[in-house]
């Protein structure tokens, strides 16, 4: 079981079969071990080296090695009762080489001298194997070895450290909040990530990286038992690259409106109460009528948008076809891009890649190829200006070095190009929600992220959301059930009207973002201000069974 | 060796559980040996070869339950892991829907091991996707695929004195061929316990043919149409229909099985009457082990019979609630058909859509469980009883619990996933919009 399938099942309130099984997180270790401190960055080095070592004398022209230590914990719980309280550790090593021009990955958890020696030569021999039927040799962008450096995620409290039963007793009051206020039925859980990574490469590279991320959520389901029906509303939290300082939230942190929303900081007691009161309000919302809409889109509900459809298309080894079987290719085309005028949305659209972000989910200080974090414009007042590349993607969209995107998922995946935070900039003109608002004669205002669908090639998409506000003649006029808007991502883009400003910027962001074969997760924020697209098609998604 | 004899596991469990101090404990022990290859644009991109064994050690006092697991067997390992799986049930909150372990059970054979597929090598791989980019290379077409096989075994022992083991084999493999031009793509995937069934070649084959055939797409409008769903398109729409075959979420009011004013739908006709699905773990075409991961024996199960649902899944912890025996839902899944094939079916259709596969389903709405998504690799407009020209994908809006009640015919059915699924004619299939996707 992958977390996407835990998060699915924590989310649908399938308390029979929580927990499930843990054992593709790590081994469950006793919450106290979690805090131990890893092995010492020295003798890492000293391993690393072995692994470097017996890679080039087997005939390697570059290698690295990835030591990992990868705890996570999950705290679930359901209206009264405890579901699950689980910390995993997954410890171990990859090894990946480049020889006669082709990759090579192996990978073990004995973590001795003799087994990484093992290891980086079965991966040369992998390597040696595979470039009998490898076409073009790997062609690696030049990389500056780093020394010995460190990173770490900035954070105030680290979650690992804060008491289970804080988390426990924190959950158990958002549910009784719930239940106080209208749900039929509450989930609730925090989780929480801790990736120690140390990684060395042939470039003279030893990065020692502590990172973390935290999602607490809920979903709440109201029941209508005389009418049959049933609506659920999940939280609006988001999970992020910080610790457990995320579950303190400041007055600064809360954005009013229709609902409260928030930004660095989250108020889980606040918004359990609001999902409860939603979702009672949902099940008598009247349905919606079809047709064209204007659509505000707060960023809990934008950020999916834009992961799917600029993150996923702008992805350099989609557009080449490596994901042709899986996840799909790309319309956005090498072509489009040479052209320097492809007009992927209107002139108000600036669209930007962002390692480097505080509190991101991306944000790293070196990617898991040894390459620095940066940040760089994909979308430039419109127009599609640039990629998301790795170190042996790089000549083809004529860089000299990687953009850094490269990421596995444990120590026992190969690493491969993974989407950076990709964010839509803020409008430069003073704007706020209300004044947008008031400008729209017939619109929808959509608050969270629902569901979501969108074709191989990212052209055609159909996306949900939490909650559905009606506007008309520039005022809200009460909540809408059954919306969902189907568009086309370069029309959809070009209708982009109206950006607020920095000060309603907010991130959204996927914890669990599945890509490859065998498929790997990966976690990416999306940052945003709330925006208006114009005339958008909406259908109505109620049915009769 | 992450593969273990059921001797073998049989010794490592009672060793484990002469440990135990604890009211309860319940062990499973289990391991994995497999490799894969993924290739793209014609070449080889990724290769991995993986095994192994863990070990699970579930102990409890009273109803407060703590697991821990391992992937060392020395004495000492198997010793502390008991201990930890003790000490952290000292930690745990009380469960209050705890259910004890249970006594011994009698299962029936199972059929999911074939010595061939667990014999599969590197070279085997190498050689199966060697043919697959002949096809391509030969047709001067990309292909892009994933094949990968496993070897598994499963075990579980508990203070009661219940023994359960399971050793299956497994191979899928899936390729995606397109034109060099980007207007053509085709797909397919399949999956066997047997590496004898699993011909690289000929599925290779299928792809390149609809690569070439779904070539210069012409839209049409999108509406409701009589479509023909190939196995694999019928699947992705049933696969999530069956997870709401569970009793707990239709008894608590949360699923497409509630009833308006409590209780669920079961013995009600939901489906139209040649509608008749059963599940069955010793069924050679899709055979499954026959426990369930806890331990309750997986049997012939019919749910739903000429439309009629005849049963909903129960855990222990419901089943006791509701006074009724535990039922494990089952993977086996037999949609019963007919005997007519994909060919025949299009020849008795006037006008109609043929859908080779469906992409990116999600749900829109749990209560009817409605469905969106695409069409993708090879979707072509049928009338008169042929395949006029291939059609652009289109996005759909349905549910498959309204696509059950639209049957007009159903084929024979053919091993897809992990159950066997017909090709399904249906009227009145929703497509909402077009999509450019290739």
């Amino acid at each position: 079981m992958k977390r996407k399938d835990f998060l699915y099942l924590s989310g649908m309130g399938m308390g029979a079969l929580l927990l499930p099984d843990l054992s593709a997180f790590g081994n469950p270790i006793d919450p106290l071990q979690a805090l131990e401190g890893g092995v010492d960055a020295k003798i890492k080095k000293e391993l690393a080296d072995v692994a470097l070592n017996a890679a080039k004398a087997k005939g390697a022209t570059y290698a690295d090695i990835r030591i990992g230590r990868y705890l996570n914990q999950f705290v679930a719980t359901r209206e009264k009762r405890v579901q699950g309280v689980a910390n995993t550790e997954s410890y171990g090593v990859g090894v990946r080489v480049l020889a006669n021009g082709c990759w090579g990955f192996a990978a073990t958890n004995k973590v001795s001298k003799e087994d990484i020696a093992k290891a980086a030569e079965q991966a040369v021999a992998v390597a040696k194997a595979n470039s009998k039927i490898q076409g073009e040799p790997v062609q690696l962008a030049k990389q500056k070895g780093y020394g010995e450096v460190s990173w770490k995620t900035p954070l105030e409290i680290n979650a690992f450290e804060v008491p289970v039963k804080e988390k426990v007793d924190l959950l158990l009051q958002v549910n009784d909040i719930a239940m106080q206020n209208g749900a039929s039925f509450v989930n609730s859980v925090i989780f929480a990530v801790n990736e120690q990574k140390f990684f060395a490469s042939t470039d003279g590279s030893y990065i020692d990286q502590d990172v973390h991320r935290i999602y607490p959520s809920f979903n709440v389901t109201r029941i209508d038992r005389a009418s049959g029906k049933f609506q659920t509303r999940s939280s609006l939290s988001s999970p992020m690259g910080m610790g457990y300082e995320y579950m303190h939230a400041r007055p600064e942190d809360k954005v009013t409106g229709v609902v409260t929303r928030y930004k660095g900081r989250y108020d889980m007691l606040e918004d359990a109460k609001a999902a409860a009161l939603d979702a009672t309000e949902k099940v008598k919302a009247k349905s919606v009528e079809p047709g064209k809409y204007d659509l505000v889109l707060d960023p809990s509900h934008l950020w999916l948008t834009i992961h799917e459809s600029v993150g996923h298309p702008t992805e350099l080894d989609r557009v080449l076809g490596y994901e042709a079987n899986y996840a799909g290719t790309s319309f956005l085309t090498l072509d489009k891009w040479r052209s320097k005028k492809f007009k992927f949305g209107s002139d108000k659209v600036n669209v930007i890649a962002d390692k480097t972000q505080v509190g991101s989910l991306g944000a790293v200080g070196y990617d898991d190829e040894g390459v620095k974090c940066k940040k760089w414009d994909i979308i430039k007042d419109g127009v599609l200006v640039n990629y998301q590349a790795i170190r042996d993607q790089a000549h083809i969209i004529g860089l000299e070095e990687s953009q850094g995107c490269c990421y596995a998922q444990g120590w026992d995946d190969v690493q491969f190009q993974r989407m950076p935070n990709i964010s839509l900039q803020a409008g430069k003109d003073k704007l706020s929600v209300d004044d947008m608002i008031k400008n729209v004669e017939k619109g929808i205002y959509i608050i969270g992220n629902g569901s979501f669908s969108i074709d191989q090639q990212r052209y055609n998409f159909q996306f949900g959301g939490q909650t559905f506000y009606e506007i008309k003649n520039g005022k809200i006029a009460g909540m809408l059930n059954d919306v969902a808007y189907q568009s086309n991502t370069q029309e959809f883009w070009n209708s982009c009207s109206a950006i607020c400003d920095q000060s309603d910027y907010r991130l959204g962001g996927s914890f669990n973002d599945g890509k490859g074969q065998p498929s790997q997760s990966s976690a990416v924020s999306h940052g945003s201000a709330t925006t208006r697209f114009n005339g958008v098609n909406v259908i109505n998604t109620a049915r009769k069974i | 060796m992450a593969i273990l004899s059921k001797e073998e596991a049989q010794a490592i469990l009672k060793k484990v559980l002469s440990y135990s101090k604890a009211d309860a404990c319940e062990i499973s022990l289990s391991g994995s040996d497999g490799g894969n290859i993924r290739y793209a644009r014609n070449a080889v991109s990724t290769a991995g070869q993986i095994s192994t064994m863990d070990l699970a050690v579930s102990s409890t006092f009273g109803k407060k339950t703590g697991t821990a697991t391992i992937n060392e067997f020395d004495d000492a390992s198997l010793q502390k892991v008991v201990k930890r799986s003790e000490e952290l049930a000292m930690l745990a909150p009380e469960n209050p829907e705890y259910m004890p372990p249970l006594e011994p059970q009698t299962y029936q054979e199972s059929k999911t091991y074939n010595e061939k597929t667990a014999a599969i090598t590197p070279d085997t791989r190498a050689e199966m996707v060697a043919k697959s980019l002949s096809v391509s290379k030969s047709a001067s077409l990309e292909a892009a695929g994933f094949l990968e096989n496993s070897t598994r075994f499963r075990s579980i022992m508990n203070s009661k004195g219940l023994f359960a083991y399971n050793k299956g084999t497994n191979v899928s493999f899936s390729v995606t061929v397109r034109n060099q031009q980007g207007t053509g793509s085709g797909y397919i995937e399949q999956d066997f316990n047997d590496l004898d069934k699993m011909d690289t070649l000929a599925l290779s084959k299928i792809a390149a043919s609809k690569a070439n055939g779904s070539a210069g797409a012409k839209a049409i409008e999108p509406g409701k149409y009589t479509v023909i769903l190939e196995p694999l398109a019928a699947s992705d729409m049933l696969g999530n229909m069956f997870r709401g075959f569970d009793a707990r979420s239709a008894d608590e009011g949360r699923s497409f099985m509630s009833k308006k004013g409590g209780g669920t739908r079961l013995g009600e006709q939901l489906f139209s009457e040649n509608v008749n699905i059963y599940s069955d773990p010793t069924n050679a075409d899709v055979p499954s082990a026959t426990w369930s991961g806890d331990g309750i024996p997986v049997k012939r199960t019919q749910w739903v019979e000429k439309g009629v649902i005849k049963n909903l899944s129960y855990s222990r912890y419901w089943a006791s609630q509701k006074g009724v025996q535990p039922l494990p839902f089952n993977s086996s899944i037999v949609l019963e058909g007919g005997n007519q094939s994909l060919e025949d079916l299009i020849k008795s259709t006037e006008k109609g859509i043929l859908v080779t596969r469906f992409w990116y389903i999600r749900f829109v709405d749990p209560q009817t469980l409605l469905l969106t998504g695409l069409t993708r690799d090879g979707t072509f407009y049928i009338e008169n009883g042929e395949i006029k020209f291939p059609v652009k994908n289109f996005r759909f809006n349905e549910s498959p619990v309204i696509m059950l009640n639209n049957v007009e015919a159903l084929g024979k059915p053919v091993r897809t996933g992990s159950g066997m699924i017909p090709p399904m004619k249906i009227r009145d299939f929703t497509f909402t919009s077009l999509s450019d996707a290739v």
